[in-house]
């Protein structure tokens, strides 16, 4: 107790506020949106908004668990809880309980477990504990590839649960790799092949190469004077011509039609609202009803109407949008910003490694979430299920974003406590 | 820089979200009208039109219930097609097309599929309904009339059509609403007010309960019940009176200027506008483009007014001093004006005066009396100005402004229309070229209900309330304020008791000597119009319509009618009958010259009428 107390003073109160403030807005969000004038009592265990809430209640003393162990324990035990982890999501093939198609959860009677939701902190411990390690140098192909080794193990192993959606947010590390050190030409790799993938689908691929001939070109003559390498323009052309046909050849003949018409809604290629686009058009109906300032707390009338499609889970962010407009809805995307960039500030000021690359690590996953939930609940991105952290209905979810931050807010806590 | 990356990316994402927010929410407001349509349900309540009463409280117009078959398509699951075309005795295409048509209406809201089903067809269907699902029953209220008259007035109600829905979006498809007559000027106070309850639909179209408690519901306002100025005794004898005949009947009490009587014949029942044969009745009525029982003469006709209008020339010579009542004038079957030209009259006393002049109806004298008046002035165009101003001043040659949604304004001619004709100022035109203006004939045309008016003008010695069919609005103290402020004529209330001494003269020694009604002392004139048809593209010359105006008592009278019927001859031989038996009827309430009654009611024009569409040669005004 007395190291707790202790360190009471040290923790970072403003993240503790943040998460709060993010957890009670979203709970109310759920009352609202799971809310039916019929039904039971409050403390009913059919009452999402009531299980919710027991929920959060428990994620407390989650919490006190966290901040009461050793700010050692993590990076002594990262690779164990590492392994662990990818454990319980190997035996989800034997065990796991299949829910609306995807195998991803254990059945435990009172509730279902999702251990992806607890992976993204094993492996966001495991890759700082290898990062920080005095042998490692991010600048060598060998460490590049073990620490992508580390990122992808889980990321594989969930894809065919099936769950790309929850694979898809360790692209979230890609961020702490940068950080470390990993080269620009990553960055630039990445940047234009998602360019260009978006730019295929939109232009296809004979206008596309046209570009990339015409940008090489421009890029040459400008470049005249230091004597570029002829050949390694031609080969970068070649490759990015390449890809923008194979893209196209792949988007045509591997994905399937789903995945087909989820890009062609976002790219307003298709407009259908009876089938695939009905999700979004609903909570882009709900957003809109919403107005400056909202219809008001249980006053909406699509959230009501439970028009929008899952919208205690993914969709949460509709309910904001139709009860409290576009003030309150502005001010969830603010809250969830300023924690992310406090979240980046304290980071730089650990003074270990371990504790910076995880707080790195954290905000990328909180900001893939952030940006691949609200982007497709507001119509900007592709439908792609994962949950909106502190928000979305679900104990696992919440559990562990709630495990994610607060092993960082111990890891910051005792910053004043090393050497 | 490598600090920098995510925090750089974090804002960008923060402020292209939040910009996005502002154009879904803020900027493009359709989605909140989606939102409406797919989320919020209205659910009608109707209230019951209000009823009809005539100036006594007799019961006119009241309602009853009437099923409406409805469906809402998207709901409709497969049924047996034959069963239900069976039980509503309908064929099978008429049922698909209905279908179709509520389709494509909406496939969300509720069409009517069979309209105006009685009480014993909807007791036959409720209940095998639970087999159709989809479909439903609307309980709705129709017009049940008390009586068989009066259509032409009433009027009728019928469903709005779009053009009505995209004008007021009061109502909607389904809806009924007032056509023609009370039923339509009315509209508003007799349809009342909607009452309108705002419902929570979820996803499944399903209602889960009232939308923002009930809040934003508004209660149904009843219809109100409204008092017309009709006698309905004396509408339904008029209309009695005109069987077999053509023409129109007005009747206004000149101290109110309430309308008594509006008499069109032929007319209709009412409650031929009623049920499920409606369109059927109203394509038969309307298609009869002979009789022509849709057309309402009463208010319609623009007929040369004839004789009566004398009376008229005399107060405006008077008021104008082109004449005094001592000056006399000669008249050995007509006048001679121009060069050498004739004013035509008949053989009767002479010399005459004013009031012998009325009471005679002596062309010459009124001839002179006109052009005294035109030629007072210095050019006819100016002369012609103030003899039109004085006529404008009784509210002819304009529409009247009563309370009923058809009219036509007659024709007063002034000096522009003159001008014209005869190309002025290029050919110069005389008063004399105008002169058959002076005994209603010429360019001059009036409507029955103009006649009637300007004669109650005169029994009330220059002044009027405009003409209505309003007496009372339940509920409320006052009639519209246009009907309770009088007015006031150009001619000065003196010159008006020699005309009406001529007027009643005309009974004593006159052209209706033979019309008095015991204990009554009537004041009218009589008129006869020449009229012409195109038949096989000749201009042939029908027998003279008969017309009458009178007013009765001379003094505070209470009854100011006029009478028009279609190639009736002379204007004492139906008219003027049909004018006393009125007046008698209204005022006694009891007609004791049965004699004249049973010759009015057993003669008919119907040959008269059939005569020019008969292909052979005809005689008229025999």
């Amino acid at each position: 107790m007395s190291r707790f107390t202790r360190n009471v003073g040290s923790f970072d109160w403003v993240l503790i506020l943040l998460y709060l403030a993010l957890v009670a807005i979203g709970w109310v969000n759920i009352y609202s949106a799971a809310f039916d004038p019929d039904t039971q009592a409050f403390t009913s265990m059919n009452n999402l908004y009531f299980k919710q809430l027991v929920w959060i209640f428990l994620g407390f003393l989650i919490i006190t668990f966290i901040l009461f162990l050793d700010s050692k324990f993590f990076e002594r035990f990262s690779s164990v809880i590492y392994i662990g982890s990818l454990l319980s999501l190997i035996l989800l093939f034997v065990f796991g309980k299949t829910i609306s198609g995807a195998t991803s959860w254990y059945n435990l009677g009172f509730m279902s477990i999702q251990p992806s939701e607890f992976a993204k902190a094993a492996t966001a411990l495991a890759l700082a504990k290898y990062l920080s390690d005095i042998q490692t140098n991010i600048k060598t192909i060998k460490d590049q590839v073990r620490a992508l080794a580390i990122i992808a193990i889980p990321a594989l192993i969930i894809i065919p649960q099936p769950d790309p959606g929850s694979a898809l947010v360790y692209a979230a590390f890609f961020f702490p790799l940068y950080r470390e050190g990993l080269a620009a030409s990553y960055l630039i790799l990445g940047a234009s092949t998602i360019t260009l993938f978006v730019l295929t689908l939109v232009l296809g691929p004979i206008y596309v190469s046209l570009i990339v001939l015409v940008i090489a070109l421009i890029l040459f003559a400008r470049n005249r004077k230091k004597r570029p390498s002829k050949r390694l323009y031609i080969g970068l052309v070649a490759a990015a011509c390449l890809f923008a046909f194979s893209v196209n050849y792949i988007f045509e003949n591997i994905f399937e039609q789903r995945h087909r018409d989820r890009f062609n809604i976002v790219l307003g290629k298709e407009v259908d609202a009876k089938s695939i686009g009905y999700n979004t058009q609903q909570s882009e109906i709900a957003i809109g009803n919403g107005g400056w300032f909202g219809r008001g707390f249980l006053e909406g009338t699509q959230t009501k109407g439970k028009f929008v499609p899952e919208q205690h889970t993914d969709y949460i962010f509709s309910t904001v949008g139709e009860e409290w407009g576009f003030l309150g809805s502005t001010l969830v995307i603010i809250l969830f910003v300023v924690l992310i960039l406090r979240i980046i500030q304290l980071s730089e000021k650990q003074k270990n490694d371990f504790s910076r690359i995880y707080g790195y690590s954290l905000a990328g996953i909180l900001f893939i979430h952030f940006v691949v939930n609200i982007g497709m609940v507001i119509g900007l991105l592709p439908t792609v299920g994962i949950p909106l952290p502190f928000f979305s209905y679900g104990g696992s979810g919440l559990w562990g974003f709630t495990i994610l931050l607060f092993i960082f807010v111990k890891l910051d806590g005792n910053r004043v406590n090393e050497w | 820089m490598r600090k920098l990356l995510l925090l750089f990316i974090v804002l960008t994402t923060g402020v292209l979200f939040i910009a996005r927010l502002f154009y879904l929410q803020v900027y493009d407001t359709s989605a909140a009208v989606l939102s409406e349509s797919n989320a919020i349900k209205q659910q009608f309540e109707i209230p019951q039109r209000g009823r009809i009463y005539d100036r006594y409280g007799e019961l006119l117009v009241s309602n009853q219930p009437s099923y409406d078959l409805m469906a809402i398509p998207r709901e409709i699951k497969p049924f047996d097609t034959l069963k239900l075309c069976s039980l509503l005795n309908i064929d099978k295409e008429k049922l698909v097309k209905q279908l179709n048509k509520a389709i494509h209406y909406s496939p969300r809201h509720p069409s009517v599929i069979v309209p105006t089903m009685s009480q014993e067809e909807f007791a036959y269907l409720g209940e095998q309904m639970r087999k159709f699902e989809g479909f439903f029953i609307q309980k709705r209220s129709l017009r049940d009339y008390q009586i068989d008259f009066g259509a032409n007035f009433l009027g009728y109600i019928q469903e709005v059509h779009q053009g009505i829905i995209d004008k007021q979006p009061y109502y909607i498809s389904g809806d009924l609403i007032g056509r023609q007559g009370v039923e339509q000027k009315y509209e508003e106070l007799l349809r009342g007010k909607k009452g309108i309850k705002y419902l929570q639909k979820d996803r499944f179209n399903r209602v889960i309960g009232p939308y923002k408690e009930g809040t934003l519901d508004q209660e149904p306002e009843e219809g109100k019940n409204i008092y017309l100025t009709i006698d309905s005794e004396l509408q339904k004898y008029g209309e009695e009176l005109m069987q077999g005949k053509r023409g129109g009947i007005v009747a206004i009490e000149p101290s109110t200027g309430e309308i008594l009587a509006l008499v069109a014949a032929p007319n209709y029942d009412p409650a031929l506008m009623v049920g499920r044969e409606r369109s059927k009745n109203y394509s038969k009525l309307d298609n009869d483009s002979i009789a022509k029982p849709l057309y309402d003469r009463a208010l319609l006709g623009e007929y040369a007014p004839g004789s009566p209008f004398k009376a008229l020339t005399g107060l405006i010579a008077l008021q104008e001093g082109a004449i005094s009542l001592d000056d006399r004038v000669y008249c050995n079957g007509g006048m001679r004006y121009g060069r050498g030209r004739t004013f035509g009259c008949h053989h009767h006393k002479s010399p005459v005066q004013m009031i012998s002049g009325i009471a005679y109806s002596c062309n010459a004298y009124f001839g002179t009396a006109y052009l005294n008046t035109l030629n007072k002035y210095d050019t006819p165009q100016e002369g012609i100005a103030a003899w039109q101003g004085h006529l404008k001043s009784f509210g002819l040659g304009d529409f009247m402004g009563y309370d009923l949604p058809i009219g036509r304004p007659g024709f007063i001619p002034g000096a522009s229309y003159y001008n014209k004709i005869h190309d002025y100022p290029n050919r110069r035109w005389g008063s004399a070229a105008t002169l058959s203006n002076s005994i209603g004939q010429g360019e001059v045309a009036l409507t029955p209900m103009q006649m009637a008016h300007f004669t109650a003008t005169i029994a009330n010695r220059g002044w009027f309330y405009r003409p209505h069919i309003i007496k009372k609005i339940e509920g409320q103290d006052t009639i519209p304020s246009q009907f309770e402020q009088k007015n006031y004529t150009t001619i000065d209330a003196k010159h008006f008791e020699p005309v009406i001494q001529g007027l009643n003269d005309v009974y004593n020694y006159g052209t209706a000597a033979n019309l008095k009604v015991p204990g009554i002392d009537i004041s009218g004139k009589t008129g006869t119009a020449e009229n012409y048809a195109k038949i096989d593209g000749v201009t042939t010359q029908l027998t003279d319509h008969s017309t009458f105006v009178a007013f009765a008592p001379k003094d505070n009278p209470k009854i100011a009618i006029a009478i028009f019927v279609e190639n009736g001859y002379w204007g004492s031989r139906y008219g003027g009958r049909i004018a006393s038996l009125m007046i008698e009827k209204y005022i006694n309430r009891e007609v004791t010259r049965k004699d004249l009654e049973q010759w009015i009611l057993t003669h008919t024009l119907e040959e008269e009428y059939a005569k020019p569409l008969s292909g052979k040669p005809f005689k008229i005004n025999y």
